[in-house]
């Protein structure tokens, strides 16, 4: 089972099912100069089919981070997925409200990404809801508080 | 005075005196410098120098690690069982040196047998008090309250009871082929050259034809039993840090050091009686016209053969590396213990059938 | 048991006091077998693991954050310390992303370079790898023989940028130093040697009976785990999947060398353990390659007199000793990093070892651990 790019846009169009006239979410790159084939914005809502959309293409979580972009008030999270197979990534961006950072954990369609979202709680203060285990921090000592990576962090 | 001395009671306790003190040094100094042999052979193995900053080739080493040891403090940690924790470690040395008394390392001198205590059953004693050893450790383990030294002392206890049962069996053809339990007597039948050895003898005699195997069984299980790489699953010091040493500072564990040295050199010698001929030369008899010389040539004879199965379990130690605990016991329930006893009864076998004949 | 339940566990970890019969046993963070400051929390049943959790972060020192708040050439130092045994991949990684960014061209003979002292990175990696791996089982003197052919290669690094552990060669547009007939002739010289060493490693060693024993079929990590859990390098390759970013993103030059991606569907410790050493004499293939067709020219590309990234995120992969290493770096236009994330392979390599190691003897449990070969800093960066 091997994704070609254009199957996966067509996908990924029709989950996201994005308002006609607005710019499509889904846009492919090129990899020469970002590093990923497909960049694929969504909302809280659609982390999780996507990341089942990607599962059954046979992808897999490369890593997930989170951005803060402090100016505009929001938190970005960023999922980046591989293929074994193909030389196809794709990054799945969500925004959120920064006083309210919430996203649904994608930890029950990858495994992998548990560690990943307790590493972005951790550093962002992001919660992922569902997620099994979100305290005590997991790289940060035991007792932290805080949360390094905000950029209104000062230690 | 003279009389008094070696007049027939006094001369025993005399004679034993001099032996525990001597045996007593010899362990000493022994487990220092094997540990000594063994750092250099392993540097040896690696393609290092080993120890060489304490004395010319680093020979005082063994001094120096031993003064620093006596000097460390004997830590009792809080919450063990303080009588064990300490008791342990004279527990493991006490027996060995026990065995050490009825080993034969030489033929006679002056009319006395060079051993200890010269007794009809040394085999017994020596297997009985070796098997002390393991109940020490397992004390020392368990009184620690250490979770490592825990599963140390359990792990030690299914290790020695399945490899003391493969030993005991080749101890026991071993018994049947020489017909006595007296370790001089052992020796002194193994005379005449080494094809004479009882690991070489049963072959062409056809006692046992089997021997050469029974002696690499009782050399595997004395590994087992001492604790000694492949077998090393009570120390396992990538598994459970030092095991059933992990709590244990300074001279007691110095002593769990001496004792695993000083049960290594049992085990050895004890290869050496049952299978090497003791203190027998390799080719021919040391003619008795030679006297007290001859005996100590003898003594040699031992010590070389005895040093030697030392050098190679060294060698062992730093060319493999270590057994899963299911597959150690696996070795000894699934091979060993079948291997032996089908010796066992091969040699009842045949010898039943030479005394018909 | 009862003495062994009075004592209470607090912090990282979520395994509470058992009611039963099992135990909690704390593997660390200083333990023989954890090469560093890992921690496992082992709930156990006698020897065997009901579970086992990884507790990690006791050395974490916040690169990422570093990296927002440093110049992009202040940077480049920390990035050789995340992993310091494959410390040129993960430089290489950070020139990579940044030159991608800013559109840097880098001369064709430093890309060689590159490739030489990426490979032999990968070899010296690898040999103090298989030296751990060989210690946690118990082997005490193979090691040693890893750290005398290491030496080699270290002398060959020392020579051409001054450090043997934590290089920092790579520059954004090439490499520092350009290298010398001392050190190519001294890689010609190693790749044989290290050929006829490797020979001896597999007489000795991976044909040994207690090894094969003690890896075959332990710790099986197929290719399905792996995927869920985003485990790459010799632990995906030993699980049958031959992706190797080498060739399925090529960076560098690697798409102009012919070698081979050393697989083992078997997925168990004995597989992990053989792709590693054939992945060494794959290396020497690489190099062999690279040394004869090296160009003569400039080691340095033209750089912008101050380097500033054009706004957006960047993304750039390696493949490092143990896995991909993968930089994600998003620039708002200054001449430092908004947000730069280091995937680092040791990181999704350990996390399936909770599932992976239910139901394990600890020792195979720790063989399965040694298997994955990993750097404690590269987990916590």
């Amino acid at each position: 089972m091997k994704p070609s790019l254009e199957q996966l846009t067509q996908d990924f169009t029709a989950l996201l099912a994005p308002d006609a006239g607005a710019a499509s979410p889904v846009q492919v790159v090129d990899f020469a100069l970002r590093g990923i084939n497909l960049d694929v914005t969504v909302t809280p809502a659609q982390v999780v089919p996507a990341a089942q959309l990607l599962d059954r293409h046979g992808f897999s979580l490369d890593t997930v981070t989170g951005v803060d972009w402090l100016a505009q008030g929001q938190m970005e999270v960023v999922y980046d997925y591989m293929h074994f197979a193909v030389n196809i990534r794709v990054a799945v961006r969500v925004r959120v409200p920064r006083d309210n950072p919430e996203v649904p954990t994608v930890s029950a369609v990858f495994p992998g990404a548990n560690w990943h979202e307790r590493e972005t709680h951790d550093f962002f203060g992001i919660r992922f809801a569902g997620h099994p285990k979100l305290s005590p921090p997991f790289l940060l000592p035991e007792d932290a508080d805080y949360h390094p990576l905000k950029k209104d962090y000062k230690p | 005075m003279i009389e008094f001395l070696t007049s027939e009671p006094v001369l025993a306790i005399l004679r034993l005196v001099i032996y525990l003190v001597a045996i007593l040094a010899f362990v000493g100094l022994n487990a220092a410098y094997l540990v000594l042999a063994e750092r250099k052979g392993a540097g040896w193995f690696q393609r290092r120098p080993g120890p060489v900053e304490v004395g010319p080739w680093g020979i005082l080493q063994p001094i120096a690690d031993g003064l620093k040891l006596i000097s460390k403090q004997t830590i009792v940690p809080p919450g063990t069982d303080g009588l064990l924790f300490r008791i342990a470690p004279a527990m493991v040395l006490a027996p060995a040196l026990m065995c050490l008394v009825t080993i034969p390392f030489g033929d006679t001198v002056m009319g006395m047998p060079l051993v200890g205590r010269n007794i009809d059953v040394g085999l017994l004693m020596v297997f009985s008090f070796g098997s002390i050893n393991v109940f020490a450790i397992m004390l020392g383990g368990w009184a620690s309250r250490n979770k490592y030294a825990v599963i140390s002392a359990a792990r030690i206890v299914s290790q020695n009871v399945a490899y003391e049962i493969p030993m005991l069996l080749v101890v026991v053809t071993m018994m049947m082929i020489t017909g006595t339990l007296n370790l001089q007597e052992v020796v002194t039948q193994q005379a005449g050259g080494f094809w004479n050895w009882n690991v070489f003898r049963g072959v062409w005699t056809m006692t046992n034809p089997l021997v050469p195997v029974t002696f690499v069984i009782f050399f595997i299980c004395m590994l087992a039993e001492t604790n000694r790489a492949p077998f090393d699953m009570a120390e396992a010091e990538s598994e459970l840090i030092a095991g059933a040493f992990t709590e244990y500072a300074g001279f007691s564990w110095g002593l769990f050091f001496m004792g695993e040295y000083a049960n290594i050199v049992v085990g050895c010698s004890m290869a050496t009686v049952l299978f090497l001929g003791g203190w027998q030369s390799p080719i021919g008899t040391v003619p008795a016209s030679w006297g007290a010389l001859g005996s100590l040539l003898g003594v040699g004879f031992f010590f070389a053969k005895m040093y030697a199965l030392i050098f190679v379990v060294i060698w062992i130690r730093w060319t493999f590396p270590r057994t899963q605990f299911y597959g150690l016991l696996n070795l000894s329930w699934k091979i060993l213990i079948p291997t032996s006893l089908f010796t066992l009864l091969l040699t009842g076998a045949l010898l039943t059938i030479r005394s018909l004949l | 048991m009862s003495a062994l339940k009075e004592i209470k566990y607090t912090g990282g970890g979520s395994i509470q006091a058992p009611p039963d019969e099992t135990f909690i046993l704390n593997l660390g963070p200083q333990h023989p077998a954890a090469h560093g400051v890992l921690r496992i929390l082992m709930e156990m049943d006698g020897e065997w693991i009901t579970r086992a959790e990884p507790v990690i972060g006791y050395i974490h020192r916040m690169h990422e954050k570093m990296g927002e708040n440093r110049m992009y050439a202040k940077f480049l130092p920390n990035t050789s310390r995340i992993d310091y045994l494959a410390a040129m991949h993960y430089t290489q990684a950070f020139v990579g992303v940044v030159e991608r960014a800013a559109k840097i061209e880098v001369p064709l003979r430093a890309e060689y370079i590159r490739v030489i002292t990426g490979e032999l990175q990968r070899i010296s990696s690898h040999l103090v790898g298989w030296g751990a791996f060989v210690m946690d089982l118990g082997g005490f003197t193979p090691i040693l023989y890893a750290f005398e052919d290491r030496e080699k290669i270290l002398d060959l690094f020392e020579h051409i940028c001054g450090a043997r552990l934590t290089y920092c060669y790579h520059r954004f547009g090439g490499v520092c130093n350009d290298v010398d007939d001392f050190f190519l002739s001294g890689t010609r010289e190693f790749v044989p040697y290290m050929r006829e060493r490797l020979k001896m490693y597999r007489k000795l060693v991976t044909g040994n009976i207690i090894l094969r024993k003690r890896l075959e079929g332990i710790g099986i990590m197929d290719a399905e785990m792996c995927r869920r859990y985003g485990a790459t390098g010799p632990v995906l390759r030993g699980a049958g999947v031959p992706y190797d970013v080498r060739r399925a993103e090529p960076y560098s030059i690697y798409s102009q060398f012919d070698f081979e991606i050393p697989c083992y569907p078997q997925g168990d410790s004995m597989a992990r353990y053989l792709v590693r050493m054939d992945e060494m004499e794959q290396s020497l293939r690489i190099i062999e390659q690279a040394l004869a067709k090296i160009p003569e020219g400039p080691i340095l590309g033209k750089l912008p007199r101050v380097l500033k990234l054009p706004a957006g995120d960047y993304c750039y992969a390696v493949e490092a000793g143990r896995g991909r290493f993968m930089i994600r770096l998003v620039s708002d236009g200054k001449d430092s990093a908004y947000r730069l994330k280091l995937r680092t392979p040791c990181f999704s390599n350990l996390s399936p070892f909770e599932e992976a190691s239910r139901g394990m003897i600890l020792p195979d449990a720790l063989a399965l651990l040694g298997s994955l070969d990993l750097v404690i800093p590269d987990i916590d960066r």
